[in-house]
Order: structure tokens, then C-alpha cells, then sequence
């Protein structure tokens, strides 16, 4: 198990370094100079090369690299040029919003699709089987905008029971924190749908193809009824393909939420992005992707800890 | 006063009929030989008593079990009487355990689920049930998971689930056609054992003869969901009253017609082996333990004569596949040589091997894996030509397909066909004819007929036999059969732990063992006229 995990953490700090030459190498390439875009088109040229030389623009690109590097290592990500703030602030802000969206969201579609999954592998070919699949293939068609838009109408116009958007904050107090809760509630059942609607559709067909297993015969001979069977011996089998797909989701929670966060005038990592690369304001593009590559690689790594507990046969080390 | 009494029993898979008016009943204490080909009825016929049918199955019929009537007992009595009463034993023992919990737990849990005992008694009693299965707690303590297993030893825990509450009947369907000889004899002596200890009912599902002869007090021989005779098991397969029974028997001790082969012939070489040796790096336990290797095949040496026919036989992992594998080119050795039609082959690359490969071709075990489902037969067949020199056009390349496809007993019109149409038998005769069509000096056979039913062994032997004839191709057939050994093979060679422990003559060698390897092997091997002949003396005596 230990070697399991270290190899996986290696794997893991190596990706990082990878990325981190292959963010800084594209975003060298890419053409337009932040120095200039800060100043505007009609900036001197002294003015230009004063400021170029004050951001450090001017040196060798690998001792830039290497700072940069270095600055990470420390938590110094640089400061913003549009902002006029650090990276790590600006970030630290948004994630204060994206993380706890990508948790409730996460946690949500969870509850909602594991259990459906495994009623609808139980009860396969009946009539609940095909309404609850049914739902699953309507939760991924819907566009997530389009059932967030479904959301705001009914449960802040029409019932007044949250905000329609907007994010007040966490606030001080308890108080405070129910008001957060609740601004994030809404745009994380929008989230949360399509990706149960996929889940619970990978949990039915993982836990059906489990079930076709020589190793339930056995434990049916053994005289465990069928619903203990199903728990005990079916769903750790099952839970690979649940968990590969569990990790992806969250990954793509983090920062791939442009589109609610639009909707509901969020604060959050993706509209930071989509601000920072418009702006052209690199220093954050660079700092945030950083942190996404990192928080990914830390996904699955916890992913892998997942693997390794639930199936044995991966904690040899392969 | 019958444990377990079948009467008319019918089965329908949808619209599909399984089973037609079964009659079966187990005495207590009995063991009932349950014979039939595949697709007769067996394991269906098993699956009732345990009640765990697939969906669509409908029965009709009368099952007793101990006075409870199966086919009408909910679901709930049911799962009282699984594991409880009866206990199963499956054929695959590689699938056959949950890979995600430990063998202890496995074990454990039928004994607290029926007798609701605490954790640390019921895993007392389940210690105590690996103990008496062969899996000691110092070498396998209960913390073991079942890929840390061999096949054998899985059996075994397959085997202490069943067996841990004393099932008054005991169903083992194929228990040990997935496991080499040797550990076949192993388990059959344990189930034997604990079967006579608990004067438990034993059901022994088996399509192979041999093994019912030696086990079983009674036997039912089945044929397309039907019972063709019923009987004492020694009465039955000596007097072979029934034209099936006698089919079955004579089949299953086939030996096909063969040449003796000519001196002149055999005096040329076709391939040479010479101290071959393969090792495999084992994976390091950490990053700076030193790097041990395997040694699979270790200091081989023999050769084969143009026309002749030689067995390779040994356990599970004894090497014979590796080995196999070096001849075929397929892999490199780690040392030593391999001379085949005056080529080396070991420092060839893959271009200068081609003309070699021509020569050579491979039948394997298992006549539907080997196939591309979606390709047609003529494609399958001509795969091989692509190693000619000279590539055959459209129509010569049909002409070739239908000339193989009628050496092995198939006709041209076969060509347009896919491989699902065809049964067993006719596959591995489409994989034949692959092997054929270029006309080869040597065919590998790995286990060629291990997964057919006994009158479709006999057929494709004959066919072997026939070819060996005709063509004056050379065999090498790898198998843990030594009937097959025996039927089809005029010199053998034993590998026991990656060496070539004994060599000959093969009824000098399987009538005479010299090596421990060897004698194991012949022992252990079934023998239906030696099973019988003991049954007899057994009756006769007591």
C-alpha cells in the first residue's frame, strides 16, 4: 500500500512539473504583451520598456520560468496586472465560492445517483427500471443552463424561498453562513443534475455487469438473499467505474462552471478565468491553472487512495 | 427414503425447452454421478434444486428436498436452505470468489448469516474449515485475499464455503475441469473425504467419465435435457445398455486409427531445441532489491522428426505454453537454440522469420476465442497465406480456402459462413483448416480438444490422425490429458518445473514412469477401465 501510494504521489509531482513547463511555455508563445495591454495602444515605448523591466518581462525566459517556480513553492503566484492584486488573494477568494459549489454539487449528485443506480440494477427490465433511467437520459439531455434558468424561476421568483442570484458573502456568523448556503444552493442542484443523471447511469451498468459474476452465484449459494448480495457483495465491485467517474466530475466542478456561475452572478474560479484570458492578464491565467493542474492531480490522487481501499488487488503496487 | 427426489421435472428458458420429464433422486449419503455432454441439461438441472434459475426460466415438475417442495418454497425458505442444507461447488474457481474480500470473511459469512453466531466464532469455525480443506491458518490465514490463491487453493475455499454448516447435499458442478490432473485427483479426495465424514449427499456433475467412475455409487447420463439411463454407476457403464452410454464410453477412450510411422521418415530432423532456457524478471519488491528472474523454461533439449507426433504433458505452470511459444517464434529465449526446417529462429527478426512461419502453424484450445466474430470463413481460413511468397489471387486464394476447408471433413460452400454458425467441433475444424492451408511441416496444438465434448474429441483426433496421414505434418501437442497423450502421440515428453524431467516412447512412458513428475501425472490421470475395474472389486468385496 505504501509503495502503491508513493509511486502514485510521484507520478502525481512529476505531472505537476510537466504541466507547469507546458502552461509556461503556451502562455509564452501566445502573442500579445500584458505590458502593453495595460498601458493601452498609445503608451510610449519608454514607458513600455519602464514597466516591461518592472514586471521582469525583459529577462531570460528560463530564469523566469524558474522564478515563477519558486514563487509557487512558496505560495506567491504573482500579482495580478488588472486587479492591481496577488494571484493567490483573487483565488483564494473565488475558491472560498467554487469549492463549497463543487462539494454540495458533488455531494448532491451522489446521493441522488448511487442510490438510483442501484434500484434500477435491482429491478432491471421492470417498470421503475425504465422511469428511472428514463429520467437519467432526460438529466443529460437538458442543457444545465437551461434547467438553472427552470430553478430561478420557480424557486426564487415564484416561491421567494432563495436568491435569484448573486453571492452575499460567508459572512461573520452562522447567519451569514446560511445566507452563502443558500445563494449556493440552487446553482448547485443545477450542477448536481446532469452529472447524477451520468453517475446513475455508470452505477447501473457497472453494478449489472457485476451482477452477472460467477463470485454472486456464490454468495447467493450461500444463501444471502438477493438485497444482501446487492450491498455486500455486488456494489464494491461495482464502485471502479463509479469512482473514475466521481473524480472526473469534480474536476470539471472546480472550474468548469463558467456557465452557472453566469447565471447566477457567481463570484467564482471560472469567471475569473474567463475575465483573466480576455484581459490578457497572464500572471493569473498562469497562477490559476496552476492551481487547477494541482487540485486535479490532488483529485486523483484521492481517487486512486479510493481504488486502492475498495479493490485489494490494486494495492500490490501495479 | 430419497433426500432429494426430481420427478417429471420441465424446464423452459422462454420459449426455448431446457429440460424434458427429468427423474432423479439422491439417497442420503449417496454420490450421484450427473454425465452428459454440454448443452444436456446438467447444470440446469442443478440450478433448480438451489432454486437460483436465470429470469426467464419456468419450471414444471415435482423437486423434494427433506420433504420441503422446492419449486413451490418462497424465496425466504429458499435462502435458509442454500448453504445450509445444500452447498455448491462451481466450476470456475478463478471467478467463482468475491476478488474484494478476504477468504476468511468469504468463509465467515454464510456461517453467522445461518447461524448468527459472532464475528470471532463464526471466524473460529470458518478457521477450521480452511484448516480441514488443506488451507492451513499459518500459510493462509483468513486475512487472505483471493488473488493471493492459486487455482487450486481457491477451489479449496470455494469448497470450506460449501462445505462449513455440514450441507445434508452437496452439489459440485464440474468442481475440477478448470485445474490440471494432478490437483483434480486432490480435490476429488477431498470432496470425497468430507463427504464420507459429514455421510453428506454428494451430486457430482462431470462430462467426463472417468471421474464419475471413480466417485460416484450412482449415475444419471443426460442428453439433451433428457435422462438417457439411470443406474449402479459400475452396472451401468460396464453393461451400457443404452446406445448413448455406450457412445459416450467408447468415445471417451477413443483412439484413433494411425500409421505406424515409417523409419525412413523419421530419420530427418524438423526441429531441434537446444538448451533453451526463458526467464522472466519478477517484479521488484522495492525500488532497490535486486532484480531476480523466473526461470519458466530452463535448459531444454530435443528434436522432432519430420512426420512425427510428440506430446508435451506436465501440470498448470510447468512451462509447456512458454516453451510453446519459442518454437512457435512468438517469443525469444534467454538462451540456447531453436532449429526448425535448417533455419535458427532465435536471431531472426520478424521479416526473415516470415518463410519459417509458413511452416509452422498453431491450433489452440479454445475453438471461439480464436476467431474474429465478424469475419466470414473464408477470411479467417486464408488468414495465413499473407506468409507465401507469392501472394495468391482472388480466386486462387478461394481455391486454397475450400481445399483445406474439405481436408477436415468441411465443405467449400462453409466459406461464406461466420464462425457462430458452426458448433464447437466445426470451429475447431475451421481452425484446423487455418492451420492447414499453408501447407505447414509442423502444427502446434495447444490443448486442441480440451474444451470439446468427448464424441467431438474423438472426432477431431481422428482428424489429427488423418492429416498426420495424409499431409505428413509433424505434431506438437501440449496437454494435460494423457489420454489424448495416448491416443494420438508416438513419443512424449514430461515437464515438471521448467525442465523436460522424462522422455520416450509414449506407452513406454505412461506405463512405466520413471520420474516422480511423471508418476504423479499417471496416477492422477483418469482412467475409466481402471475406475470401473476398482468399482467392481469394491462391490465384489464388501
Amino acid at each position: 500500500m505504501t509503495a502503491y501510494l508513493a509511486k502514485r504521489l510521484a507520478i502525481g509531482l512529476a505531472t505537476l512539473l510537466v504541466a507547469s513547463l507546458v502552461v509556461f511555455s503556451v502562455l509564452e508563445i501566445l502573442p500579445g504583451d500584458p505590458a502593453r495591454i495595460m498601458l493601452g495602444l498609445n503608451a510610449s515605448p519608454e514607458a513600455l520598456e519602464a514597466l516591461r523591466s518592472q514586471m521582469g518581462l525583459d529577462r531570460p525566459v528560463v530564469l523566469r520560468y524558474l522564478d515563477w517556480l519558486a514563487g509557487m513553492a512558496t505560495g506567491d503566484f504573482g500579482r495580478s496586472y488588472t486587479y492591481s492584486s496577488p494571484v493567490i488573494e483573487l483565488v483564494a477568494e473565488r475558491v472560498s465560492v467554487s469549492l463549497p459549489l463543487a462539494l454540495m454539487a458533488l455531494a448532491l449528485s451522489t446521493a441522488i445517483a448511487i442510490p438510483v443506480g442501484i434500484f434500477a440494477a435491482a429491478r432491471r427490465g421492470r417498470l421503475s427500471d425504465t422511469i428511472a433511467m428514463g429520467i437519467a437520459q432526460v438529466g443529460v439531455a437538458i442543457p444545465n443552463f437551461w434547467f438553472a434558468m427552470l430553478l430561478v424561476y420557480i424557486f426564487a421568483v415564484g416561491l421567494r424561498l432563495v436568491p435569484a442570484g448573486g453571492f452575499p458573502g460567508w459572512g461573520e456568523d452562522w447567519g451569514g453562513v446560511w445566507q452563502g448556503f443558500k445563494a449556493l444552493l440552487l446553482p448547485a442542484v443545477a450542477l448536481a443534475l446532469p452529472q447524477a443523471a451520468i453517475l446513475s447511469r455508470v452505477t447501473r451498468s457497472a453494478m449489472l455487469e457485476v451482477m452477472g459474476e460467477d463470485y454472486i452465484r456464490t454468495a447467493r449459494a450461500k444463501g444471502l438473499p438477493r438485497r444482501a448480495v446487492l450491498w455486500r457483495h455486488a456494489l464494491r465491485n461495482a464502485l471502479i467505474p463509479v469512482l473514475t467517474i466521481l473524480g472526473l466530475q469534480f474536476a470539471f466542478l472546480l472550474a468548469g462552471t463558467i456557465i452557472i456561475e453566469n447565471v447566477f452572478y457567481l463570484p467564482g474560479l471560472g469567471r475569473l478565468i474567463f475575465q483573466a484570458i480576455s484581459q490578457r492578464d497572464l500572471i493569473v491565467v498562469e497562477g490559476v491553472v496552476m492551481l487547477l493542474v494541482a487540485s486535479i492531480i490532488v483529485i486523483n490522487l484521492l481517487v486512486d487512495i479510493c481504488y486502492a481501499i475498495a479493490d485489494p488487488r490494486l494495492r500490490t503496487g501495479r | 427414503m430419497s433426500l432429494l427426489e426430481i420427478e417429471n421435472l420441465s424446464l423452459r428458458i422462454g420459449e426455448a425447452p431446457i429440460l424434458k420429464d427429468i427423474d432423479l433422486s439422491i439417497a442420503p449419503g449417496e454420490v450421484m454421478g450427473l454425465v452428459g455432454e454440454s448443452g444436456s441439461g446438467k447444470s440446469m438441472t442443478a440450478l433448480t434444486m438451489m432454486k437460483l434459475l436465470p429470469h426467464a426460466a419456468r419450471a414444471q415438475g415435482r423437486v423434494t428436498f427433506d420433504g420441503i417442495n422446492i419449486l413451490a418454497a418462497p424465496e425466504a425458505a429458499m435462502c435458509r436452505l442454500r448453504g445450509d442444507d445444500i452447498g455448491m461447488v462451481f466450476q470456475e474457481p478463478m471467478t467463482a470468489l468475491n476478488p474484494v474480500k478476504t477468504i476468511g470473511e468469504q468463509v465467515a459469512e454464510g456461517i453467522r448469516w445461518h447461524t448468527g453466531v459472532n464475528r470471532p466464532d463464526a471466524e473460529a469455525r470458518a478457521r477450521a474449515m480452511l484448516e480441514r480443506v488443506g488451507l492451513p491458518e499459518r500459510q493462509f490465514p483468513l486475512t487472505r485475499y483471493p488473488h493471493e490463491l492459486s487455482g487450486g487453493q481457491r477451489q479449496r475455499v470455494v469448497i470450506a464455503i460449501a462445505c462449513a454448516l455440514k450441507p445434508k447435499l452437496l452439489i459440485a458442478d464440474e468442481p475440477t475441469t478448470a485445474l490440471d490432473v494432478v490437483l483434480q485427483a486432490q480435490i476429488l479426495d477431498l470432496l470425497r473425504d468430507l463427504v464420507d465424514e459429514n455421510r453428506m449427499s454428494l451430486l457430482l456433475i462431470s462430462h467426463d467419465l472417468a471421474v464419475v467412475a471413480d466417485m460416484a455409487d450412482r449415475t444419471t447420463i443426460m442428453r439433451h435435457g433428457q435422462v438417457m439411463e439411470a443406474g449402479e454407476t459400475a452396472r451401468t457403464l460396464t453393461e451400457q445398455v443404452h446406445p448413448y452410454t455406450r457412445r459416450l464410453a467408447e468415445a471417451s477412450t477413443h483412439v484413433p486409427a494411425r500409421a505406424k510411422p515409417a523409419a525412413g521418415d523419421t530419420s530427418e530432423t524438423l526441429l531441434k531445441v537446444e538448451g533453451v532456457t526463458r526467464d522472466y524478471p519478477i517484479r521488484r519488491a522495492s525500488l532497490f532489491a535486486k532484480r531476480q528472474s523466473f526461470r519458466a523454461v530452463d535448459d531444454v533439449s530435443f528434436s522432432l522428426a519430420r512426420g512425427q507426433s510428440m506430446a508435451l504433458v506436465g501440470r498448470s505452470g510447468c512451462g509447456k505454453s512458454t516453451l510453446a511459444r519459442m518454437i512457435l517464434a512468438l517469443d525469444r529465449p534467454t538462451g540456447g537454440s531453436i532449429h526448425f526446417d535448417g533455419e535458427t529462429l532465435e536471431d531472426k527478426s520478424e521479416d526473415q522469420l516470415r518463410p519459417s512461419r509458413r511452416h509452422m502453424q498453431v491450433v489452440f484450445q479454445d475453438p471461439y476465442g480464436s476467431f474474429n466474430p465478424r469475419h466470414k470463413v473464408e477470411r479467417l481460413v486464408a488468414e495465413p497465406l499473407h506468409l507465401l511468397d507469392e501472394k495468391p489471387d482472388a480466386k486462387r486464394r478461394r481455391e486454397l480456402v475450400a481445399e483445406a476447408l474439405e481436408q477436415v471433413g468441411l465443405s467449400a460452400s462453409d466459406m461464406e459462413k461466420y464462425p457462430h454458425e458452426f458448433s464447437g467441433g466445426q470451429r475447431q475444424r475451421i481452425s484446423i483448416a487455418r492451420a492447414v492451408i499453408t501447407k505447414p511441416k509442423l502444427i502446434v496444438a495447444d490443448e486442441p480438444v480440451s474444451a470439446l465434448d468427448v464424441s467431438i474429441r474423438a472426432q477431431i483426433l481422428d482428424l489429427f490422425a488423418d492429416l498426420n496421414r495424409r499431409l505428413g505434418v509433424a505434431y506438437l501437442f501440449i496437454t494435460h490429458d494423457l489420454t489424448v497423450a495416448r491416443a494420438i502421440t508416438d513419443r512424449v515428453m514430461v515437464m515438471h518445473e521448467g525442465r523436460i524431467v522424462e522422455a520416450g516412447d509414449t506407452h513406454a512412458v505412461f506405463d512405466r514412469p520413471k520420474t516422480e513428475a511423471a508418476k504423479a501425472l499417471v496416477d492422477a490421470a483418469p482412467d475409466l477401465d481402471r475406475a470401473l475395474r476398482m468399482r467392481m472389486e469394491r462391490v465384489s468385496g464388501g
